[in-house]
């Protein structure tokens, strides 16, 4: 199994003591570690579960009752799709699939490589401009006559292979 | 002073559409030229028409510019700024129908006109990250009016008065809910602002919170005045990032300017007040399940009563009130119930808001009074549907709602009247259909939806809308037949009587309202096997018509799998059936409707 470096270890023992003595402290802490990390690690629900006394079984089940907690590490760049009715009625699911192809990317899941995760997520409320793709923070709307998203998920992937060249020349 | 001030749009809608870089581009711009002491730029919150945006406003002369690009800044700059005379190919604009010429007056226009902004007063006008700007607006004044001049029971007073009702969807009577909550006694009580909007296509609160972050603040503070909480928390949605962060500003600067977390006047009255970030769970809107995920836990709905007014956060007696009924607070203390008994129908006063979006020229944000009939708000605010096509039908609140149709136009939105044609109010989301959306495959869309957020603590809404999703994916399959519609609905009575909480209850509603309403549809599906609206891909069937077909070969050059085959000007083009996928790539790209879906 993999071990979590200080840095880490550290970080998440932080979030605890700042929020340790709140009420509710739980979900303030696990925010912070997710938005942090990118993931709730096992060791992070030890210690929680360690310091303010509640069973990990049950840090466990408020983990993956929400979904904006995961388990498992995010890839290097976050695709949300957005699919909410507006976006739907306006065909977002072509728009999900054809990212899913160009990034070779399963729909709520992280590549192969590590380089992209795709999530169909609950309606972003940029109702406005649907349908909507959020790559890395930056939203993309009225996609079904604006593809300048294709073009930055190119971008994204043909960067990436830039840096694996240089470092086999290394 | 200045002597020009633009208001830049800075809502999700318009930040989308890079409206940040719209005010750093017009910065930059106006200081090479010399001109920023004389024009200022502010942001603001939305304006409402999401979909020209970004959308900018130049006072003192009135004149809003739409789609304004980067490329826009220097001319808007040179033309209006220095010479004097408005940039007209970016001004936002109708045309009259009559005399064909451009309206640009802002009150005359369409969009605005029929619109009444109560909950979005401020919205658009304000810098929300500006707390001086909300005090030089009158705002903190009704605060600081209550604490002197009013004792807590007339604050309920005025507010049953005034007959509002929770505008988070419910309807209850929110000075009905206060009076409850006042009369327990307990050593602590609590206000919580639910902002955890997460109907789909439903984004008023959002607006609200990003535009006018204060007025949330000052109303929590008058309702915990008036029933005794000196706590409160705003759980809102950790999907809206700008939202989270302009309340953030909005609370330090209310903590830093002696608002918040300090004894106001004699009343010793202190108000401290905290975010707690959702993290995605839809049902987490529902009152208990709300107060389950502030205390960390799993948010899953507990059955009532106790209600959360008696028994609520921490056990102590709490009041849950959405964000748009605390933006009606205000306005409701400072001009008195009488006149908010003024606005709306007999018995749903006031205004609601309501996210127009799906196929509708202008989508956006809109604020009308009750009554106003859905043609009104479809028709003369929206615009009818987008690219001409014909409208279908409109769906209302979100995946609790139903669908309403051609025929109910002419109804007069309000609480009652919605629901008793079968759909609901809702947030607010108003979502339009035209032709080429198939009601079976909304339907399937809302389910599907459900039974990922159901929160799995009660059999019927676990097990139940599982069962009918597969029963709609049946149905969109081609595998279904007549028995199925029957047996469907029958589930979806049993799921709406037995269910815990709200959220089950509502959840066979989008099926219901569709099966009522496009009952048609659902047979074309079970028994022609055959989707009206060209969306079940397993029941579409492509063709080309020999006599219309041009040879053109436009068809088999965009075919992904080369299904079509011909000779280009010689041979009239053919699909073989085997192979195609049923993209409609062919019906797309030709020219010539020669490619026929059915």
């Amino acid at each position: 199994m993999l071990k979590l470096n200080q840095q880490s270890i550290s970080f998440i023992e932080n979030c605890i003591n700042e929020d340790k003595d709140k009420k509710g402290p739980l979900k303030l802490i696990l925010h912070k570690i997710q938005n942090e990390l990118g993931y709730i690690p096992f060791e992070a629900m030890k210690k929680i579960s360690e310091s303010i006394n509640i069973p990990i079984s049950d840090i466990y089940g408020v983990v993956t009752f929400y979904s904006q907690f995961t388990l498992k590490p995010k890839g290097k760049n976050l695709i949300n799709v957005c699919m909410g009715t507006a976006c739907y009625v306006k065909n977002s699911e072509n728009l999900l699939n054809n990212i899913s192809k160009i990034t070779n990317t399963k729909v709520n899941q992280t590549s192969d490589d590590g380089l992209f995760s795709i999530d169909a997520t609950r309606c972003l409320g940029a109702c406005g401009l649907a349908p909507v793709v959020i790559i890395n923070n930056k939203v993309y709307g009225n996609t079904n006559t604006n593809k300048d998203y294709e073009k930055v998920l190119k971008e994204l992937i043909s960067n990436s292979k830039k840096v694996e060249d240089n470092y086999e020349k290394c | 002073m200045e002597r020009i001030q633009v208001l830049i749009c800075a809502g999700t809608g318009c930040t989308s559409s890079d409206s940040k870089l719209l005010i750093d581009e017009f910065n930059k711009v106006l200081s090479n030229k010399n001109l920023n002491t004389e024009v200022r730029i502010i942001q603001t919150g939305c304006f409402g028409m999401c979909e020209r945006g970004p959308i900018i406003a130049v006072y003192p002369d009135k004149i809003f510019y739409n789609r304004v690009s980067i490329n826009d800044v220097n001319e808007i700059i040179e033309e209006h700024f220095i010479k004097g005379s408005y940039v007209e190919r970016l001004q936002l604009h109708d045309i009259d129908e009559i005399t064909k010429e451009k309206i640009f007056n802002l009150d005359k226009l369409k969009f605005y006109s029929k619109q009444k902004r109560i909950a979005l007063a401020n919205c658009g006008l304000i810098n929300p990250e500006d707390i001086e700007e909300y005090i030089a607006n009158d705002g903190y004044l009704t605060l600081a009016k209550v604490l002197t001049q009013k004792k807590p029971q007339e604050i309920i007073d005025i507010i049953k008065e005034s007959k509002l009702r929770g505008r988070g969807g419910g309807g209850f009577l929110t000075g009905v809910k206060w009076q409850f909550a006042a009369d327990q006694i307990s050593d602590e009580k609590y206000i919580i602002c639910n902002a955890d909007e997460g109907d789909p296509g439903a984004f008023m609160d959002r607006s609200i919170l990003e535009g006018d972050p204060h007025s949330i603040i000052e109303a929590m503070m008058i309702a915990g005045y008036a029933i005794g909480a000196n706590h409160g928390y705003i759980y809102i949605r950790a999907e809206y990032p700008i939202a989270v962060k302009r309340l953030e500003i909005a609370i330090n600067q209310a903590e830093k300017l002696g608002i918040l977390n300090t004894e106001l006047f004699e009343s010793k009255f202190k108000f401290k007040l905290e975010i707690r970030l959702g993290a995605g769970a839809f049902v987490c809107g529902e009152e208990t399940a709300l107060i389950a995920s502030i205390e960390g836990k799993r948010g899953m709905p507990i059955s009532k009563p106790p209600f959360p007014a008696v028994k609520g956060v921490w056990g102590k007696p709490t009041i849950i009130n959405n964000v748009e009924t605390f933006a009606n607070i205000v306005p409701i203390i400072k001009n008195g119930a009488e006149w908010f008994n003024t606005i709306g129908t007999e018995k749903s006063k006031g205004t609601k808001v309501f996210a127009l979006g799906g196929k509708i020229k202008n989508t956006g944000l809109v604020e009308i009074p009750m009554g106003t009939t859905l043609k009104e708000v479809i028709y003369e605010i929206g615009g009818g549907c987008s690219n001409n096509k014909k409208f279908k039908a409109v769906q209302t609140g979100g995946p609790s709602g139903g669908c309403l149709t051609n025929e109910h136009l002419d109804i007069e939105i309000d609480y009652d009247n919605l629901i008793s044609q079968g759909s609901m109010m809702g947030s607010g989301g108003m979502i339009v259909l035209d032709e080429d959306n198939c009601m079976v495959d909304v339907a399937r869309f809302y389910m599907d939806f459900i039974v990922d957020e159901s929160c799995g603590k009660c059999t019927p809404c676990r097990i139940g809308t599982k069962r009918l999703l597969e029963m709609l994916n049946k149905i969109c399959n081609g595998e279904g037949n007549i028995k199925l519609l029957d047996e469907m609905e029958e589930l979806c009575n049993f799921i709406k009587s037995s269910s815990l909480c709200g959220l089950g209850q509502t959840a066979p509603n989008p099926i219901l309202s569709t099966l009522k309403h496009f009952r048609n549809e659902y047979l074309a599906h079970v028994v022609d096997k055959r989707c009206p609206a060209g969306v079940c891909k397993n029941l579409l069937l492509y063709k080309i018509d020999i006599d219309k077909c041009k040879k053109c070969s436009i068809c088999s050059k965009n075919c992904p799998v080369d299904a079509i085959s011909g000779i280009i000007g010689k041979v009239p083009y053919k699909i073989d059936e085997n192979k195609c996928i049923k993209c409609g790539m062919c019906f797309n790209v030709c020219k010539f409707n020669a490619v026929v879906r059915g």
